[in-house]
Order: C-alpha cells, then sequence, then structure tokens
C-alpha cells in the first residue's frame, strides 16, 4: 500500500526523493479521511518552504485541510493537472495525485521523517 | 451520546458515524458526492432520527400553535403539514419546523435536533393560557426519510397508500413490515420524496425492506453530509447557519411563511413593522466567480468593508461550483451585485445569483 522508497510524515504527507529534487504529495489515508478532493490550493514555482510550513490546501465537500511541506527547499514544479482534475488525489494518491517537486535544501531533515513501516505503524494507532 | 434505533443498520452498511448534537450519526457511508448524484439522479435512504418531534393535543392545541407560529396552521387540514417556525417575540427564529395537523386536537411539530430540548421548555413558557398537553417524543420517533426522483417507485410497492396521489405536504398512515407510520410526501433535498415518522421500536424492519426494494434503482444509504449539500442546492434553511434568534423572518426571505391576517402570534408587531418599514438586509445566494470554496463564518465584504460572514457554504456536488448564503445590505442584495469573500488571506470575487441554485425537473 505504502510505497517502500516514500518517506511520510505525520501530517500525511509523502516525500520521493531523487537526487536532489523530492516529490510531494498526500497519503492514501489523507484521501480517505478526507472524502471526495474538489479543490486544490498550490504554492507559485520558486516559493522557498521551509521545513512543516502551509504549502496549500486541499479541500473536500465538507472539510478543508492545510498541507504541509515534508522538507525544507525551493519548489520548482507544480502538479497543474491537479486545479481541473483535483479527484486524481483520490484515485491515485502516490501517483498522478503528486502535488510539487521541491529542491530539497538540507538532506538531514529527511531523518525527521517516517518509513513506509513506521508510517504504517503510526496510523494503525490512528484507527485504533 | 445518543443512538438512533438504526445504529446497527449504519455499522452494516459502513456509514462512517460522528457526534451531531448529542447524536452519533452517520455523515457519509461511500462518499458525499456519490451519495449527493443518488438521491440528484435516482434515489437515496437517509436516517434523520435525531430530529425532534413536540406534539401538541388537547381542545386548545389550534389557537396554542397558531399562537407560536407565523404560518396558518388553521388551513391544514388532517392528515397535511406546512412549514413554519416558532417565533420570538423579536420575530425572529427560535426554531424552524415542519407542522403536522394529525387530527383537530392533535398537532405534531417537526423540530431540529439541535432545538429539540429548547423549543420544548419555549413551547411549555407559552402554554399557560392555553388548555394543550405537550409532549416531546424526540427520542421515541425514527424518522427515515427516502429522496429522489424513484423514491416514488421505490415506496410503492411497500404501502396500500395511494402514493402516486399523494400531494406534497400531505401524509397518510399505513402499516410497513407491521409497523405503523406516517408516511409524508415531504423533504430536505429538492427532490420528489417522501419521510416516514414511526414510534415503534423495529424501524429497521422498514429501512432494509425500503434498501431491498430500492436495489433495482440503485438506492445508496445517504449521511449528513450529503443531506447538507443537498438542501444548500434547494436553498433549504438550516437552522443555526442561515436563521437563529437574530434573523427575522423577512431578513431570511420567508415572507410567504408570514400570514399576517391569521390574527396574533409571537412577533407579529415586529415583523408587520418591518413588512412595512421595509428590511435593511436579506439573505442572498451566491456563487463564487473566481478560485476558492466559500464555508460558513468566511467574512464578506462590499468596497472592503466587512459586511457580513457566509452562513452557509460549500462546493456544489451537481453544479460543480461553490455556493453559498449570506445576508447582504438589501442595496445589494440584487442578483448579478458582486462583492468579495475572504478566503483564508484572500479576498475572492463571488455574486448574487437566484436561487434556489438547483430545481428539480418538474416534468412527470
Amino acid at each position: 500500500m505504502y510505497p517502500e522508497d516514500f518517506y511520510y510524515t505525520k501530517d500525511h504527507e509523502w516525500a520521493q526523493i531523487k537526487g536532489d529534487t523530492a516529490t510531494v504529495g498526500i497519503t492514501d489515508f489523507a484521501q480517505k479521511q478526507l472524502g471526495d478532493v474538489v479543490y486544490v490550493e498550490l504554492p507559485e514555482v520558486g516559493t522557498q518552504l521551509e521545513f512543516h510550513q502551509t504549502i496549500g490546501v486541499v479541500e473536500s465537500v465538507k472539510a478543508v485541510s492545510d498541507i504541509y511541506s515534508p522538507l525544507s527547499g525551493e519548489v520548482v514544479a507544480v502538479n497543474g493537472e491537479l486545479t481541473n482534475s483535483p479527484e486524481l488525489i483520490n484515485q491515485d494518491p502516490h501517483g498522478k495525485g503528486w502535488i510539487l517537486h521541491l529542491k530539497v535544501k538540507d538532506n538531514s531533515e529527511i531523518e525527521k521523517l517516517m518509513s513506509a513501516t513506521e508510517y504504517e505503524k503510526f496510523i494503525e494507532g490512528l484507527e485504533g | 451520546m445518543k443512538k438512533t434505533r438504526l445504529y446497527a443498520c449504519h455499522r452494516k452498511l459502513g456509514g462512517k458515524m460522528i457526534e451531531f448534537f448529542g447524536w452519533e450519526m452517520p455523515v457519509e457511508y461511500r462518499g458525499i458526492v456519490e451519495e449527493h448524484l443518488a438521491v440528484r439522479n435516482r434515489a437515496g435512504l437517509f436516517d434523520v432520527s435525531h430530529m425532534g418531534e413536540i406534539v401538541i393535543s388537547g381542545k386548545d392545541a389550534l389557537a396554542f400553535v397558531q399562537y407560536l407560529t407565523p404560518n396558518d396552521a388553521s388551513r391544514l387540514s388532517v392528515n397535511q403539514a406546512q412549514y413554519t417556525a416558532l417565533t420570538t417575540p423579536r420575530g425572529t427564529f427560535v426554531d424552524d419546523l415542519l407542522v403536522y395537523c394529525l387530527d383537530q386536537y392533535r398537532y405534531l411539530m417537526v423540530v431540529n435536533a439541535a432545538n429539540s430540548d429548547k423549543d420544548y421548555e419555549w413551547i411549555l413558557s407559552h402554554q399557560e393560557e392555553f388548555n394543550v398537553k405537550v409532549q416531546n417524543q424526540s427520542q421515541s420517533f425514527t424518522q427515515i426519510a427516502l429522496q429522489g426522483p424513484n423514491a416514488l417507485e421505490i415506496l410503492r410497492p411497500l404501502t396500500s397508500l395511494n402514493l402516486q396521489e399523494m400531494k406534497y405536504f400531505w401524509s397518510g398512515w399505513d402499516k410497513i413490515q407491521g409497523e405503523e407510520f406516517l408516511i409524508s410526501r415531504t423533504g430536505y433535498t429538492g427532490e420528489d420524496g417522501f419521510e416516514l415518522y414511526t414510534l415503534s421500536t423495529q424501524p429497521e424492519k422498514a429501512w432494509e425492506v425500503i434498501l431491498e426494494e430500492g436495489k433495482k434503482y440503485e438506492l445508496l444509504p445517504v449521511g449528513l453530509g450529503a443531506r447538507d449539500t443537498l438542501r444548500l442546492e434547494a436553498k433549504l434553511m438550516l437552522y443555526g447557519n442561515d436563521i437563529d434568534e437574530t434573523t427575522t423572518i423577512l431578513e431570511a426571505d420567508l415572507r410567504w411563511l408570514v400570514k399576517f391576517k391569521k390574527g396574533d402570534f409571537l412577533g407579529r408587531d415586529v415583523l408587520l413593522r418591518q413588512k412595512e418599514d421595509g428590511i435593511k438586509r436579506k439573505i442572498v445566494g451566491f456563487e463564487v466567480v473566481e478560485r476558492g470554496i466559500a464555508r460558513q463564518h468566511y467574512p464578506v465584504f462590499i468596497h472592503s468593508k466587512k459586511v457580513s460572514e457566509v452562513t452557509s457554504g460549500t462546493f456544489s456536488p451537481y453544479l460543480k461550483k461553490s455556493i453559498g448564503l449570506t445576508y447582504l445590505p438589501v442595496e445589494y442584495s440584487e442578483e448579478g451585485t458582486e462583492f468579495e469573500i475572504g478566503i483564508r488571506s484572500k479576498k475572492v470575487k463571488a455574486r448574487v445569483i437566484p436561487t434556489p441554485f438547483y430545481r428539480k425537473n418538474e416534468n412527470p
């Protein structure tokens, strides 16, 4: 379910790191909690993000949810598809529903993130 | 937390349960959008047993209802219902409700879950001169709503009542699965449909048989999430959002339910004066023109000055745009008027549009 090569946050974002670039999205758990996503607000390319800074908003019919940056860095690309097809986040949260690309500033921050196994344990605890 | 008699049914259907004014209720089963569209296109089944039921009976029952509410209950025949309100002396809402004439000496008020205790106390506090008995039966009633264009076809085989001929806001009594129900052609979705009331301790038998009968129409169970989006598209008021003890009936654009000629009722003087002098603000429906979803309590600006808040706002699953309600000064309440809504750090353009946002196809 949760890709082994991704890193995860307690706020239910994921990051896949390739070289100095991280692809960021929200997890399957997060999209299920939200329900049908109908609106996504994305940051502008070039935005400098601090660790755990709000990077945007995902809204379902019922709820508004902030997305936090899992790492510090510069936004180098955003998934423009989400503007017209926000449902991609529900359909493929770990793939086509990606939110942005980040140029990672500080590799040591990766240590603060969870592995897939740790994240699965974490959400198990939430589901009680 | 209070549970309805259909609680086990919701669990079995995988309903996501939330607390709603002290009740544990399903907010969704398969998703708000899917459930919403099922009601618009086919049919949906709701447990709305959290709603309150107050019965007023006795010699003065009609006179008492007339005193408490602005609509004219004397026009009701037995088995007929009307939309009305409990009004304060200031012409504002204690609650909005349906009142049914059960018989000449017995009226059933169906009130909001959040208000049932408050309403009961309110009614008791005005009772003294009237020879009536007031019973709060909110815990005993189960209320099921079957809504959508296929509702009639689904329910018809389950009752001997002539549902086809039943007019909107009329009702009748019949047994479903051996249990006695008041079956009423009413609803809170903007669709055709029925609301079923029972004091039975086994209402799940009816719930199950309706679900079974509805299978060929792809009937879905629907939670409170879609109930809210459905009612907003139809511009049906939600107490606590769009109307409350600070908004008058005329400001809420419900002039049609006030019958000044019927005689005295609580709030009549104020409402009459407001009718003659004109109101200063009025509820309007709007759409967000730029990107963003307006939500309850987001600030509303005219020429950069905050004038009010969004009272209800959502992404409309049927119209696929952001819609909502707010109160605007009357001089800005005309269709087409543009104003701004504060969405997080931005001010986003919105426009007053005609309501209801959604009107069902009137073709048979």
